[in-house]
């Protein structure tokens, strides 16, 4: 463990690109598509790239947290589910009871996200209270928000939303019809066939400022200090009088937050709840976190590593889909992705200096 | 001279286990006091007695002449009795002035009213403390897991020092370092007792016992059995009184 800090790297570039390989990646994946994909460098397979992300960018940041007190949430996936359902069912059912289409869904997402953090804190209860571990815990959570959501849509899906929601949960800042000019939010009726260009989502600027205040209470306040050294050490933490219990009950509420929120998100682009609307994504943001530089073992990941992971994952499904490449395809160059990922961060000398 | 701290007739049970049996002890300022037992003689019980890990069935504890209660180790803490573990509870992922603030962290407010980690004003102030010890440290940005046993040591002592460390226990302290390391640690020992801190240093090594100890201890079975000046006994015979080979009252 001394002598490591002492051996420095083989070299300045090798560690330089061993520590940013992902980012390098990312870099080429997108260099290499735009030239073996026709159509894939436009301004609507880019913004495509942040939409169909929006899952993934928010249950990656999710998981890394977890991931930092070293436990793991594996019912990410399914309370993104649970939150597209129970968001579905309420604005639905607040609308029935008289609210107007914008009161149903204001009022039906904030109860979402309220609901949404219930299977957070009873993960974190048995995580730290009752010393299950966190495979287990977040398992059963998996299959338990799987059945209630698949109980309340009766084995169907969940929809009869007002026209309402898709219109918060697809529009864009921006239009730009050319010969009529540039217009904020919404654009006025056209005729079929003329050219609209949609400029920057809505429902990405929400996420990205979302991330961003979760990235800087990580990286800048007491709590996220806390999340990195419960997950160096617990009894370091413990002793030091960091009540780690109670703030690992907090993680996993924090990451079953997200996941709902992923799922409301996903409820207003597309108008309906699935029960198994996050099943692909759980893995997904697993692999995210540790492309991103994060430790299965704990104490160590960052938000901006996960984004990283995240978009890679995200331009690959893009980028191979634009290629017209079957999806299995997408399986097996993640899987090889993940395995060079591990690879890289077990043959790279440990950082010996942290800014934190 | 009034003692630091002072514990009279404590008894601790686990079950139908006596791990304390009326045991008495006083540690003046500036005084290293050194406990030596077996494995189970009740060393470590006493110690999470006075560190408010364990709470006694019976007797007192005095600090600074005051009877004082000590239920959980927050009131410890606040009363400057300091921990030192043999694992040293540090988190390695973390460096050094990290690791020295740890559940203390500083914060300044970003954008008038949040409360972010204030890293330079905690940097320095680790800095001002370290620079008193004789172990060096390269960087205080370096994670702990890039430290050597004795800088481990020296961070742990660090945070004590800090947060204005009265009393300190230390359990092993030398334990698990090399030969230069140790006679480091012990020169730190030495130094923080001319600070006016009282300590006591659990260990095995006869040898940093007889070197550091102005007053040894000794437990078996969960009963003082010796509480000598160092100067008036030998290795051999404090080893009498730890196997048991030599009755005393």
């Amino acid at each position: 463990m001394t002598d490591r800090a002492k051996t420095a790297g083989p070299s300045a570039t090798s560690s330089f690109i061993g520590r940013h390989w992902a980012a390098l990646f990312l870099v080429l994946e997108v260099i290499v598509f735009c030239i073996v994909a026709d159509g894939f460098f436009t301004l609507h397979t880019f913004q495509l790239v942040f939409i169909a992300g929006i899952p993934l960018f928010l249950l990656a940041v999710a998981e890394t947290f977890v991931i930092i007190t070293g436990g793991i949430d594996l019912s990410v996936g399914f309370i993104f589910g649970f939150g597209t359902v129970v968001s579905a069912k309420l604005i639905v059912a607040f609308q029935g009871l008289g609210l107007g289409d914008a009161e149903a869904i204001l009022v039906g997402c904030l109860a979402t996200l309220l609901i949404g953090i219930i299977p957070g804190y009873v993960n974190g209860w048995l995580v730290a209270r009752l010393r299950v571990p966190p495979f287990i815990a977040t398992y059963s959570m998996l299959s338990v928000s799987y059945g209630i959501s698949e109980i309340l849509v009766e084995g169907s899906q969940a929809g009869n939303l007002p026209y309402l929601a898709t219109v918060v949960g697809t529009s864009y800042f921006a239009y730009f019809i050319p010969g009529r000019g540039l217009s904020f939010f919404s654009h006025e009726r056209v005729t079929r066939g003329t050219d609209v260009i949609s400029i920057l989502p809505v429902m990405v600027v929400v996420v990205f400022v979302i991330i961003l205040i979760f990235a800087f209470v990580l990286r800048n306040t007491r709590f996220g200090q806390h999340t990195y050294a419960i997950g160096g050490s617990s009894d370091a933490a413990v002793r030091s009088g960091i009540s780690v219990k109670w703030h690992l009950e907090r993680v996993y509420m924090i990451s079953s937050f997200l996941a709902t929120l992923a799922g409301i998100l996903y409820t207003l682009q597309y108008a309906e709840g699935k029960a198994d609307a996050g099943a692909s994504y759980l893995l997904d943001s697993i692999v995210a976190v540790v492309i991103g530089g994060a430790s299965l073992y704990g104490g160590v990941g960052t938000i901006g590593g996960t984004l990283i992971g995240a978009l890679l994952l995200s331009v690959l499904e893009t980028g191979l889909r634009v290629l017209g490449l079957p999806n299995f395809t997408i399986y097996v160059t993640v899987g090889v992705i993940l395995i060079v990922a591990v690879l890289v961060d077990q043959f790279l000398p440990e950082r010996t200096d942290s800014y934190r | 001279m009034g003692y630091l701290l002072e514990v009279k007739n404590i008894v601790k049970r686990f079950g139908g286990l006596v791990a304390v049996d009326n045991v008495s002890l006083g540690v003046n300022p500036g005084e290293v006091v050194a406990l030596l037992g077996d494995n189970g003689a009740g060393k470590s019980t006493l110690i999470k007695v006075i560190s408010g890990v364990h709470s006694p069935e019976e007797g007192e504890i005095l600090f600074d002449g005051k009877r004082v209660t000590i239920e959980t180790p927050m009131d410890a803490l606040s009363m400057g009795i300091e921990t030192i573990y043999q694992d040293l509870a540090l988190a390695e992922n973390l460096n050094v002035y990290s690791n020295i603030f740890l559940g203390r962290e500083i914060t300044k407010k970003f954008a008038g009213f949040i409360p972010v980690l204030d890293h330079n004003y905690m940097h320095s102030e680790a800095q001002k403390v370290l620079d008193t010890l004789v172990i060096k440290i390269p960087s205080l940005r370096a994670r702990i897991k890039s430290l050597s046993g004795g800088q481990r040591q020296a961070v742990a002592i660090s945070r004590s020092l800090y947060w204005k460390a009265r009393l300190l226990i230390m359990d092993e302290p030398t334990a698990a370092l090399g030969v230069a390391q140790q006679s480091q640690v012990l020169e730190l020992v030495e130094s923080l007792k001319h600070r006016g801190i009282g300590i006591i240093l659990i260990s095995h090594t006869m040898f940093d016992v007889f070197k550091v100890a102005d007053r040894i201890v000794v437990l078996r079975r969960g009963q003082k059995v010796a509480d000598k000046k160092r100067s008036d006994t030998t290795p051999d015979e404090i080893v009498s009184y730890i196997v048991g080979a030599d009755s005393v009252q």
